[in-house]
């Protein structure tokens, strides 16, 4: 009886720890490296000035608001020019602008979104140009 | 008096929020103060946690059970032509196990609320789900938040975090997609707090320790949510700092913002609080003992572990007393003379 | 009645649950006559050996407590918390969600919020905190914690000694939380400073003593039952046997002394009697265990444990095969949840079989204790019986459960099962009024007293209400049940709030519809009254 008691108990703790303590076990303690964002394409390596449409804090936090405002204006209201915050002028294009320098898709968007666990929606829809060429 | 006095508690609640919403602030623009949280502190809060919650389930389960006191919602197994009811009243281990099912994932008890009012002079019984739905939809919703946070702690990501994820947002309003727990937590939240504050018996009854709780919850929520649709905050940073810390390779995040901290400053209170608050009810209610034992008394015997021994009167003592008459009323007796008692008390 | 004023039903029934002016922890608690029992006699607790015996009353303003009264009480409550799981983690996990709160009987007919179970239980929960964690210690009022004063000690006697330990309050909360269990150790810390009540240390006094509650001697106990067979003749002209503390017997039957002491409880009693005579069971009465009750349970487990020792001594005395006990509310959840655990086990004893049908009472099979209705429902469905329900014609029915049948043991079908082949007129009442929701008298515990007559009409009104409710409906006049304290207190509580109800036992409408070999022509039932179209 007693002996049960603690053979039920000790289990369930068992369970809570096993539970709790999960992530430091699954990926069997060995660091993963942060995502490098390779920026390394042949259109980036062509641009004088290095520089996204906006500066890269705004874009690694905001990139999909950003997206989003797009796809509203520009298919919605045929809105489809954006002036940077700099004054530039660009399309709103996924494919065009954003694609049009981040060509390796695998190697720059998927990175951090698979890292974080993000699944966006916008090759649902959007083609990528690498993958037709293919 | 009674009025202010609960004004003072409700208020005092939102006060502890504040003040460790400003401690949050107050972090964020330390760079030492950021390192000693996600460096040292984490590792403390998860430690005080992890410990504080085993160490109270064991106190509970060193006090014995001395008793087999199940409340029994159904009728008992007795007669084989009489149909028992296995889960509100089981006789088994198995019955037990779904009643437990029953109480830990449907909130079966709490299933059966109603609520009594006198209507012209007499009482009556309406139905009254409300708790019960907005309280499963709220504990439901946090035990889905939390598992969907696997992805800041794993690496590859387990797979069953996006398919819950997705499942999750599939109603796809808005980007990043809303999440249907984040509003059903929020939507729970609010309803149980609110509840407290505007029904009066139980503004009455209730502690400063009820109103904190909830809106502890509801900060890690809100901030939660905030970082994830109106002020973005830099994941990438944010899954390095916690992949650090399960790696115990701790690194400081780079910048993150004031909200990032206000989150994981709430977290952490609500964390390394917990082992010591109310919502250790998430581990008692596995020990409640009306609801984890069978109903099978009569049938199979339970041992109290301290049974010790009381003061009773035997049967010849009682003869002792009242043999005269127990003669004289022709009531048989086991000796006719005085002294046995004594002689047997020595047994 | 008792002596004691009390206000008119429509005037009672006005109830308001608006919440004090002040804060529960501020608000003093007033002994307001007809609330509250009296104190424990002296001489009760000298008897038993009980500490602090003294003359008292509670509305006295010095109790006349040991002076390290606080010392006794939180010491007791460690004790309590190492042994008694239920008792630490009902101290520790309550969420305050209210659920139980307006399921209690005596909250519902008070609106004093410190009747609410969560309430109750948090004034002992405030000491535990001030005393025994961290938190409490270190936060005082901000946790929820208070200092254990006198004023807190008074508070815990008004209302743990108002609460009847039906237990409808854990069916509710989501942990199982148990008020019932958390007052019977309130009440054993009360004890051990010596503030109990008279009608729980009494009946335990004379129990210890005489082996019933009402210390009734052998001599009367046989005189009684003599009396009751005597009135069995008048109405049925057949003779039967009271075989008494019978060496060798089948069967020890232990009945609550209430059925052979006092009406209704007499005529139920004679059912018992008609129907062990009828099927020639070979049974004895015992007036040394002449109680199957148990008022120790509202006292303390020592308390529980002392008086049920002897429910099995006296079997094994005797040489019987097995022991079936009577209509008795809290009786079975002592027979059912505590005894074998206290004075078990009962390998002297035999797995019950019944020796008319043959049947196994397989779960009862080590605690070797039947519940009559089990016995009785088992002869019926096997035929053993010849009843003729129409004898039961006068009676509209609907059926009580007793809180402690039904939620410590899970007793429902049985007694209906033999109300149903016995009665023609039976009605149920409100469905959140019955089986496991069942509403208690209002006096059970040890608060059916005469001094605590206004809280007991204010508890059993939730009960009563409900039997209204079936009295309008559809005509009823008796209310049936399976427990001695009900045949009691519901009589008391029914002329107060639906008067024209009697209350009966199952065993009372069984004898009633029994037809006995060799009888006469019944042409009135057990209590004298003309049968229908006779």
């Amino acid at each position: 009886m007693k002996q049960n008691k603690w053979r039920i108990i000790s289990l369930g703790i068992a369970i809570f720890i096993i539970g709790v303590t999960f992530p430091f076990w699954y990926g069997k303690g060995e660091s993963p490296v942060p995502p490098a964002l390779d920026l390394d394409t042949p259109e980036i390596s062509l641009l004088t000035e290095k520089k996204c449409i906006e500066d890269t804090a705004f874009m690694r936090t905001k990139h999909m608001k950003l997206l989003k405002a797009w796809r509203d204006e520009a298919v919605r209201e045929g809105e489809r020019l954006y002036t940077a915050g700099d004054g530039r002028v660009f399309e709103k294009s996924l494919t065009g602008s954003c694609l049009g320098c981040h060509s390796n898709k695998e190697r720059f968007c998927d990175r951090c979104h698979n890292y974080v666990g993000v699944a966006p929606t916008c090759y649902d829809c959007h083609i990528i140009p690498g993958e037709v060429k293919k | 008096m009674q009025e202010v006095k609960q004004r003072i508690t409700i208020l005092t609640s939102f006060l502890a929020i504040a003040a460790i919403a400003m401690l949050a602030a107050a972090i964020a623009a330390s760079k030492t103060a950021g390192i000693v949280l996600t460096m040292v502190v984490a590792y403390i809060v998860f430690a005080v946690f992890l410990i504080g919650f085993v160490y109270r389930i064991i106190r509970w389960a060193i006090s014995p059970v001395p008793f087999r006191i199940p409340t029994t919602c159904g009728q008992e197994k007795s007669l084989p032509w009489i149909k028992a009811n296995p889960l509100e009243c089981p006789f088994g281990n198995l019955g037990v196990i779904g009643r437990m099912a029953g109480e830990i994932f449907l909130f079966r008890s709490l299933f059966r609320n109603s609520k009594a009012e006198l209507v012209n002079g007499r009482p009556v019984y309406g139905s009254s789900k409300w708790l019960w739905f907005f309280g499963l939809m709220f504990h439901v919703s946090l035990l889905l938040v939390i598992l969907r946070h696997l992805r800041f702690f794993t690496e590859p990501v387990v797979p069953f975090v996006g398919a819950l994820s997705s499942l999750d947002g599939f109603l796809e309003i808005g980007i990043p997609t809303l999440y249907m727990t984040d509003t059903a937590l929020v939507a729970g939240l609010i309803f149980l707090f609110m509840r407290r504050v505007l029904v009066p018996q139980l503004r009455y009854l209730s502690l400063f320790t009820d109103y904190f709780a909830l809106l502890l919850i509801a900060s890690v929520a809100v901030t939660g949510i905030s970082m994830r649709h109106f002020f973005p905050v830099d994941l990438n940073e944010i899954k390095t700092m916690t992949m650090g810390w399960v790696t115990f390779t701790p690194v400081v995040p780079g910048k993150t913002g004031i909200l990032f901290y206000m989150h994981l400053c709430f977290v952490m209170v609500l964390i390394a609080w917990l082992p010591f608050s109310k919502l250790m009810h998430m581990g008692g209610i596995f020990l409640s003992p009306t609801r984890n034992m069978a109903n099978n008394n009569r049938a199979r015997r339970h041992v109290n572990p301290w049974n010790a021994p009381v003061r009773v009167r035997t049967y010849k003592e009682y003869e002792e007393e009242f043999r005269e008459q127990m003669i004289e009323a022709g009531i048989p007796v086991e000796s006719t003379g005085p002294g046995e008692a004594e002689k047997d008390k020595q047994d | 009645m008792s002596s004691l004023k009390i206000s008119q039903p429509d005037e009672l029934i006005r109830i308001s649950y608006e919440t004090p002016k002040t804060a529960w922890m501020d608000t003093p608690t007033v002994f307001r006559p007809g609330t509250w029992s009296y104190a424990a006699a002296p001489k009760n607790l000298s008897y038993l050996g009980l500490p602090n015996p003294r003359q008292w009353q509670p509305s006295d303003e010095d109790w006349k407590l040991p002076d390290n009264w606080r010392q006794i009480i939180i010491d007791g409550m460690k004790e309590r918390l190492e042994k008694y799981r239920s008792f630490r983690l009902f101290m520790d996990i309550c969420v305050r969600c209210g659920a139980c709160a307006d399921k209690c009987h005596f909250y519902i007919g008070t609106g004093d919020p410190k009747n609410m179970p969560v309430l109750r239980a948090e004034l002992i929960r405030s000491v535990y905190r001030r005393y025994f964690t961290t938190v409490g210690r270190c936060f005082g009022a901000l946790a929820g914690a208070r200092d254990l004063t006198i004023d807190v000690l008074k508070e815990w006697f008004y209302y743990f000694y108002q609460c009847t330990e039906c237990r409808r309050c854990s069916v509710f909360c989501p942990y199982g939380i148990d008020q019932a269990e958390i007052t019977m150790i309130g009440r054993e810390l009360l004890n051990l400073v010596g503030c109990n009540i008279n009608w729980v240390i009494e009946p335990v006094a004379n129990c210890y003593r005489t082996g019933n509650h009402l210390g009734i001697q052998p001599g009367g106990i046989k005189d009684m039952l003599e009396f009751l067979a005597e009135d069995i003749f008048d109405r049925t002209g057949v003779k039967v046997n009271v075989p008494i503390n019978k060496k060798g017997a089948d069967i020890l039957f232990v009945a609550p002394s209430g059925d052979y002491f006092a009406d209704p409880g007499t005529y139920t009693c004679m059912g018992y009697l008609m129907l062990f005579h009828e099927i020639g069971l070979d049974y004895t009465f015992s007036t040394y265990a002449s109680e199957g009750g148990n008022f120790g349970l509202f006292a303390s487990h020592d308390l529980m444990k002392s008086i049920n020792y002897k429910i099995y001594a006296e079997p094994r005395r005797l040489g019987v095969r097995w022991i079936l006990g009577g209509e008795c509310g809290h009786m079975w959840r002592v027979v059912h949840q505590y005894m074998d655990t206290m004075n078990g086990p009962a390998d002297f004893l035999e797995e019950p079989v019944s020796p008319i049908t043959g049947t196994l009472f397989e779960n009862a099979r080590s605690t070797k204790m039947v519940h009559i209705t089990e016995f009785t429902a088992d002869l019926i469905r096997n035929g053993k019986l010849n009843l003729d329900p129409r004898r039961n014609d006068h009676i509209k029915l609907t059926f009580h459960d007793s809180c402690n049948p039904a939620r410590a043991m899970g007793l429902f079908e049985e007694p209906r099962y033999i109300i149903r082949n016995t009665c023609n007129n039976f009605y149920e009442m409100a469905e959140d009024t019955i089986r496991e929701k069942t509403f208690c008298c209002g006096a059970g515990a040890g608060l059916g007293n005469d001094e605590n007559i206004e809280m007991r009409m204010r508890g059993g009104m939730p009960r009563a209400m409900a039997v209204r409710d079936v009295v309008k409906k559809h005509g009823v006049n008796r209310l049936g049940c399976i427990c001695a304290i009900d045949r009691a207190t519901l009589t008391t509580l029914m002329d107060y709030w639906v008067p024209g109800v009697n209350v009966m036992g199952v065993h009372e409408l069984l004898g009633n519809a029994l037809v006995m070999k060799g009888e006469n022509e019944r042409t009135t039932d057990l209590r004298g009254e003309p049968l229908e179209g006779c």
